[in-house]
């Protein structure tokens, strides 16, 4: 079988479904801690930033400076520099498991930015109801901002989820495993471009599923 | 019911103070439909706020139902805001719940069955005439719709008071109307405490008890709404009431046209009953003086009819005075125009 000059009969299947599977797993897993870790601290973010207390307001510009921080460090770089740290949480810095802590570290701070925008949107007098009312400050962060807040957390996580599978192939330059190791070992360093080609395909067509799986849930929950 | 005292409320610190309230007393009764009317920037929106802490005054004590509420915890705070329901301008409904479980909200903020909160819920959409409604949602409704569901959601804890900041200033002038006998039938039937601010006479006219017009951060003058509106004393609340300038000046010409020794005139004030009755041209004959009448109005100020005409008196002197000694020995209110 051959295409515009590339032979594709001699493509191992089987190493393309591993390293998709791969690929699955270190998204799914990575996206999951990411909403755990970064949608409280979102919330955090949104609720210190208009505080009247200097206490809380100094609390903010550190968790503020933090996230920053972790943002404007290149993915590749974190990557490696917290290799320590991965060994310590999940015993490895290979494969799928060792790219998970990394993942999770540079995409969370990503995902409380987004979080706290989003909770930004939610009308201000809904809030003041909710409070005439004599809510408490859990039931208006569960049953007003979240709420209110839904389809554009939804948003929000779909464009994380997009940017983890960009962030998962980088980690195939330090044997991180799935479809971007699989691309870089042999269309980099083998000069087999087909199996890159293959790889670069099924990524693109699984960030295709994934936003407009994300755009059709926005669109379902979408009110207004 | 309802008791501000020495209420100051100040923004901002240092030498960019602004001041909204300043030392501002205010006591609303049990039962009754209190208007505070004021032009934009006057305070009163701050003042309706701090009646459930929404805003938390600088100084001042704000009692409701016999609690003070700026020394009790959050929690009790909390407790307090149930028993106090709020509707507002724009009417604040979560866009992502649906009509039914807007009105459940408050209901569900505390233990309350699911059955209660559905006898409940419906209750008080059939009260408000939204019970085909209840399955849509805010985006679907129209304002005046909008704005009984938020009726509907602040009656849902059985409140005492009901506040309303500006609750008809974002309709047309018929959905206003009809949104403010839904508070009048709801006064009536509930006997629940009504404080609404407004930037409307008309509003105030309709529906209050009592009222107090805000300037500056004052209340300037207050009482009951015939006695305000048909005597103002500031100058505020005679611009809310005379918008009509140019009519003014024509009435004046009037007064002013024959010069004749024997004429004068007059502004004649009938509240209640009496506005129906022919006072004014029964006294006429017994004393045999004419009238024009230059400027008029019959109306009613919530279910008080009153009237208040301009009239120039014509004939003898004497019978001038006679004339205008009985019609206040009927209980008129007759006020000479020099």
């Amino acid at each position: 079988m051959t295409i515009m000059g590339l032979d594709f009969s001699q493509v191992n299947l089987d190493e393309i479904v591993t390293a998709t599977i791969d690929t699955l797993k270190m998204l799914g897993f990575s996206a999951l801690f990411t909403f755990i870790i970064g949608l409280p601290i979102g919330i955090i973010l949104y609720l210190s930033a208009k505080s009247s207390s200097w206490l809380v307001k100094a609390f903010y510009r550190i968790i503020s400076i933090v996230v920053n921080i972790l943002r404007s460090v290149p993915f590749v770089i974190l990557l490696v520099a917290i290799i320590p740290f991965t060994r310590l949480i999940v015993g490895t810095s290979l494969g799928v498991l060792g790219t998970i802590p990394p993942l999770v570290i540079s995409a969370a701070p990503f995902f409380a930015r987004l979080v706290e925008t989003t909770l930004r949107e939610v009308d201000r007098g809904v809030i003041e109801a909710a409070q005439a009312m004599g809510a408490s400050l859990p039931q208006i962060i569960s049953k007003v901002l979240l709420r209110e807040a839904f389809p554009g957390l939804l948003a929000s996580m779909t464009m994380t989820a997009v940017a983890l599978v960009s962030y998962t192939a980088m980690s195939g330059m330090v044997g991180g495993g799935g479809l971007g190791s699989l691309a870089i070992n042999y269309g980099y360093y083998r000069y087999e471009s087909e199996v890159m080609i293959l790889a670069v395909i099924i990524m693109v067509i699984l960030v295709q599923l994934l936003q407009m799986a994300g755009d059709k849930l926005v669109l379902h929950f979408t009110r207004k | 019911m309802i008791q501000l005292k020495q209420l100051t409320k100040s923004y901002g610190k240092g030498r960019k103070v602004t001041t909204a309230l300043s030392d501002l007393n205010l006591s609303i009764q049990k039962g009754e439909i209190f208007g505070v009317i004021g032009h934009s920037g006057a305070g009163k929106s701050t003042l309706i706020r701090c009646i459930n802490l929404l805003e938390r005054p600088t100084s001042g004590e704000v009692w409701v139902n016999g609690v003070e509420l700026t020394g009790l915890s959050k929690k009790q705070l909390q407790e307090q805001r149930r028993k106090i329901g709020m509707i507002f301008q724009h009417f604040n409904l979560l866009s992502s719940a649906t009509v039914y479980d807007n009105v459940a909200f408050p209901l569900r903020l505390t233990k309350t069955s699911k059955e209660q909160i559905d006898r409940k819920v419906n209750e008080l959409l059939s009260l408000v005439g939204l019970e085909e409604h209840k399955d849509k949602y805010p985006a679907q409704l129209s304002g005046g719709q909008k704005q009984r569901v938020g009726i509907a959601r602040a009656l849902a804890s059985d409140p005492d008071v009901l506040l309303c900041d500006e609750a008809t200033s974002a309709l047309d002038p018929q959905t206003t109307n009809s949104i403010l006998k839904l508070l009048l039938d709801i006064n009536k039937k509930f006997n629940i405490t009504i404080v609404l601010i407004t930037h409307e006479m008309h509003v105030i006219q309709s529906i209050c008890d009592r009222v107090a017009v805000i300037h500056e951060g004052g209340i300037v003058e207050q009482g009951p709404v015939t006695e305000v509106f048909l005597k103002p004393q500031h100058y505020v609340t005679r611009e809310f009431i005379l918008r009509d300038e140019a009519n003014n000046e024509a009435l004046q010409i009037a007064i002013e046209a024959p010069h004749l020794d024997s004429s004068r005139a007059a502004k004649i004030t009938f509240v209640g009953e009496m506005t129906y009755e022919s006072i004014l041209s029964q006294t006429s004959k017994d004393t045999g003086v004419n009238f024009a009448i230059l400027q008029g109005t019959i109306s009613t100020i919530k279910d008080v009819p009153y009237g208040q005409l301009i009239v120039r008196f014509e004939g003898d002197k004497k019978a001038i005075d006679q004339t205008i000694k009985v019609l206040t020995g009927q209980g008129l209110d007759v006020e000479v125009i020099e």
